[in-house]
């Protein structure tokens, strides 16, 4: 990190401003600023191609500096991305260097030959297409006893009224048991990544939760928004519960109305900020939430393998087919994806933003 | 249906609730429910075997009150009762071996989340063997990625995160592939449960149309699955993946979820397109080629590789050159080749990884190996475990490695076409095998190069004298027994898999029978 302050002077950024400002002239001036761009770098590219450098050091690939400056909150030179000069990575003064010529020409033949094999695959596919059946027609292979009996006896078997939910929650419930399980996954992944915990008295996690936290600027206060959230924020949320709750019923279900439910709880949090939010939801509700709808889903659905595989009556009840009460198992299942989905987005959200929920 | 047969479902249902748990437990806490749960798994799957040897079939199990063609369904057999078996073991002994690393690796709040990913990724293997869904098998091989990658990134150190982004980009691009190759099968059959859409398929293939379809639905699927198992062109994420994580995400990473996706490769060609519409295709040998290449390449890079870890890691790329070779022999016994082969591959790389950290551990934390000189003497059985998997490696007689060798060489004898090349390509890798793993041993027990370890040592300021190099090692050598008892586990499996193979072998060949 502070190797990149250190090259400030030859930044882009601090060129174009210099030029700004009338230093220099960048055409007579020519490459010198480049040139003298940073041997650390160039040193760490072929200690990488012999690929023998211990891991914990400083040498670190051209990738990798692409990504802590993407990354890093206080580079100073962050600005040098948004400048419209500066949409050229900084590692590439090292490879202009004439050491560097086997490596350009390598980059070169690389990306040329990158295109070229994504072209070859994207031709390969479209000239497959020509050959599958056509779209909409009658007599498609896909056009069989299984989409027939979902579509035929799908209301009396699952009871519900929105085909798409009966197929996704009780025919083919173990996918969407796995799918809720991959959204899980995936918000754990993004905790161990961008939660910062105390890691026992080290001064270090205490000064990155400072620089991710970007409370101080709160709150903000912006009238215009306060009100408008004002008005939708209750209106968005009666929408999710309801997309949710009438998922059985009609167009929606719980990936939907999760969505729905989650934007409507960052609106919230924008516009009243993390003190007012975490009285109704903080990392702990967030938990429980997710813990108790998936292991609901969980048991509820074990139930119903083992009875259907073991050919035994599940015993829950289907209720009239319309009704918001209807349908066994689907309507609360749909609750739990929902609250699943809504917990997730909300994570992601504060996650991205302040490194913890 | 028997209480037995439930197993299955149980098993994997069990794995995916302790997942579940262990956001809200303690790390361990989260640990116990994991070692529990791979535990029960074992028994379960050992149940499971023993009951379809018994009754000489296998059966397809309901997840819901819907049968085939329209709900999601398992099936279980001989061949998935053995793999889920060895996997679950090879698992729990993984976890095991790198406990005290993991604990040091990870951030202690994080603790349970790695636990967490260990659970969903014990789920998702088993999933992908149980599974007779193909959509099924599509859910599950995501969850198994991103369980890889937070298990690559959750050391957080060095390149954890370079190898996880680079890991994550190369199993995305074949999980691409093999959802675009799912989309167009389900297209062309209709079907997404695999004995409907064999049916399908073997009607498609009788009436000869949609051939192009299908050549590119097999050529699609198999690179997927292809990527994502690390044959020999596609192989870039290997040596930063197995290098920079934890050692138990190494080991389980190298050991088992590559060997999950060729597990699902060879169950989609024979339960779903059909090995003889495969072998007609040719693809077998391409595959073939490719995992020739793979064998010599990847023994040529370890041989220059000078870090231990990325040496075991290249010479993952090798192995798994094997397996693709016996699958493209494109016989019966070629197959029973590359799955012995695979369990192999499984145990002894899980095996090598976890001995390898034991060595680092005592000489000092260097990567390159040289570091590694006497580290034998230092640590025994991480020593002795080290020996073994790389004898076993190379192809030492009484170790595993020695039968999966002789299996694929018989098979190669059966197929005249390419029998030249394959007993070749064996006969170079096993030559360049033996001279890194040889390299390798031979540097643990080397002596005489003491002072040179003690140069190095002051220069790290890590030890003054050799005496005081000694007590440091030796204050460090007594292992834990927990470590030592996988590393003996281990061993047991290898010996086990080298001097009783016969059972293996014929409950392979019989599972794959149960197959079609």
């Amino acid at each position: 990190m502070s190797r990149r302050r250190d090259n400030y002077e030859n930044s882009r950024w601090r060129r174009f401003k210099r030029w700004l400002e009338g230093e220099i002239d960048p055409l007579t001036e020519g490459g010198v600023g480049l040139s003298k761009a940073p041997s650390s770098t160039a040193a760490s590219l072929e200690g990488t191609d012999r690929g023998r450098e211990p891991e914990e050091d400083v040498a670190l690939s051209p990738g990798d500096l692409e990504k802590d400056v993407a990354l890093s909150p206080r580079e100073p030179e962050k600005d040098v991305a948004l400048s419209p000069g500066g949409t050229e990575p900084d590692t590439l003064p090292a490879l202009r260097e004439p050491g560097g010529r086997g490596l350009r020409l390598y980059r070169k033949f690389y990306q040329i030959m990158s295109i070229f094999l994504c072209l070859g695959i994207i031709c390969v596919l479209l000239w497959t297409i020509a050959y599958l059946p056509a779209f909409g027609n009658a007599g498609n292979p896909d056009n069989n006893e299984v989409s027939a009996r979902y579509i035929e006896k799908g209301l009396e078997e699952t009871g519900a009224v929105n085909m798409v939910t009966g197929m996704i929650l009780d025919y083919r419930a173990f996918d969407t048991f796995g799918e809720s399980c991959v959204l899980f996954i995936a918000s754990c992944c993004v905790l161990v990544l961008l939660r910062i915990d105390d890691d026992g008295g080290s001064g270090d996690a205490e000064k990155r939760k400072r620089e991710a936290n970007d409370r101080v600027f709160e709150p903000k206060n912006d009238i215009i928004l306060q009100k408008c959230a004002c008005v939708l924020v209750p209106v968005i949320m009666v929408f999710g519960i309801y997309i949710i709750l009438n998922g059985h019923l009609s167009p929606g279900g719980g990936f939907s109305g999760g969505a729905v439910l989650g934007s409507g709880l960052i609106l919230y949090l924008n516009a009243f900020g993390f003190q007012k939010t975490e009285q109704m939801f903080n990392g702990r509700t967030y938990r429980r939430i997710t813990v108790s709808a998936l292991t609901f889903y969980c048991l509820a659905k074990s139930y119903s393998f083992f009875t259907g595989a073991n050919h035994m009556e599940s015993g829950i009840p289907l209720g009239t087919p319309g009704d918001i009460l209807s349908s066994g198992l689907i309507l609360p299942l749909n609750i739990c994806v929902g609250l699943v989905v809504a917990c997730t987005m909300y994570a992601f959200y504060t996650l991205f933003r302040k490194g913890g929920i | 249906m028997t209480l037995v047969q439930n197993f299955p479902f149980f098993s994997i249902i069990l794995a995916m609730f302790s997942g579940i748990l262990s956001s809200v437990l303690s790390g361990k806490q989260a640990r116990n429910l994991s070692l529990a749960a791979l535990v029960a798994t074992m028994v379960m799957s050992a149940a499971v075997l023993a009951y379809c040897l018994g009754a000489g079939e296998s059966y397809t199990y309901m997840m819901g009150h819907f049968p085939a063609p329209w709900g999601n369904e398992i099936r279980a057999g001989v061949l998935e009762g053995l793999t889920a078996l060895l996997f679950s073991m090879i698992m729990l002994l993984s976890v095991a071996g790198g406990m005290r690393y993991t604990f040091e690796d990870v951030e202690a709040s994080k603790v349970n989340l790695f636990f967490i990913m260990i659970d969903l990724m014990l789920s998702s293997l088993l999933a992908l063997i149980y599974t007779n869904d193909l959509f099924t098998a599509y859910v599950f091989v995501e969850i198994n990625t991103i369980a890889g990658c937070g298990l690559i990134m959750i050391r957080q150190k060095g390149r954890s995160f370079s190898a996880a982004i680079r890991y994550m980009i190369m199993s995305q691009l074949g999980s691409g592939l093999f959802l675009i190759g799912l989309t167009l099968l389900y297209d062309v059959t209709g079907h997404l449960l695999m004995s409907p859409a064999k049916a399908a398929v073997a009607a498609i293939e009788a009436a000869g149309s949609y051939e192009i379809p299908m050549l590119v639905i097999l050529a699609v699927i198999s690179v997927g699955l292809a990527i994502k198992s690390g044959l020999y062109p596609f192989h870039s994420w290997i040596p930063y993946t197995y290098g920079y994580a934890t050692p138990t995400a190494s080991a389980i990473l190298s050991g088992l979820v590559s060997k999950g996706y060729i597990f699902l490769l060879i169950k989609i060609f024979y339960r779903v397109l059909g090995q003889e519409n495969v072998i007609a295709s040719r693809m077998v040998n391409v595959l073939f080629l490719f995992g020739l290449a793979g064998m010599i390449m990847g023994s040529v890079h370890a041989i220059m590789e000078t870090d231990t870890r990325r040496m075991i890691a290249y010479s993952s790329v090798a192995q798994i050159g094997y397996i693709y070779m016996g699958i493209g022999l494109g016989t019966e016994n070629g197959m029973i080749a590359a799955v012995f082969h695979m369990f192999t591959h499984s145990a002894t790389k899980a095996l090598l990884f976890i001995s390898a950290v034991g060595l680092y551990e005592v000489s000092g934390e260097k990567k390159d190996f040289r570091s590694l000189r006497g580290a034998g003497y230092r640590n025994h059985l991480a020593g002795i475990g080290f020996t073994v998997g790389a004898l076993s490696m190379v192809g030492f007689p009484m170790l595993s490695g020695f039968i999966s060798k002789l299996l694929f060489a018989t098979a190669a004898l059966q197929t005249p076409h390419k029998m030249m090349l394959t007993l070749i390509g064996l006969a170079v890798s096993t030559v360049l095998n033996a001279i890194y793993f040889l390299r390798l041993v031979i540097t643990l027990y080397g002596r005489g190069e003491a002072s040179q370890l003690r140069a190095q040592g002051t220069e790290e300021g890590l030890f003054g004298t050799g005496e005081a190099s000694r007590e440091a090692f030796s204050g460090r050598k007594s292992a834990p027994t927990v470590f030592g008892g996988a590393i003996i586990c281990f061993i047991l499996l290898n010996l086990f898999l080298g001097l009783m193979s016969q059972p293996v072998v014929r409950a392979i060949a019989a599972g794959l029978a149960m197959f079609d």
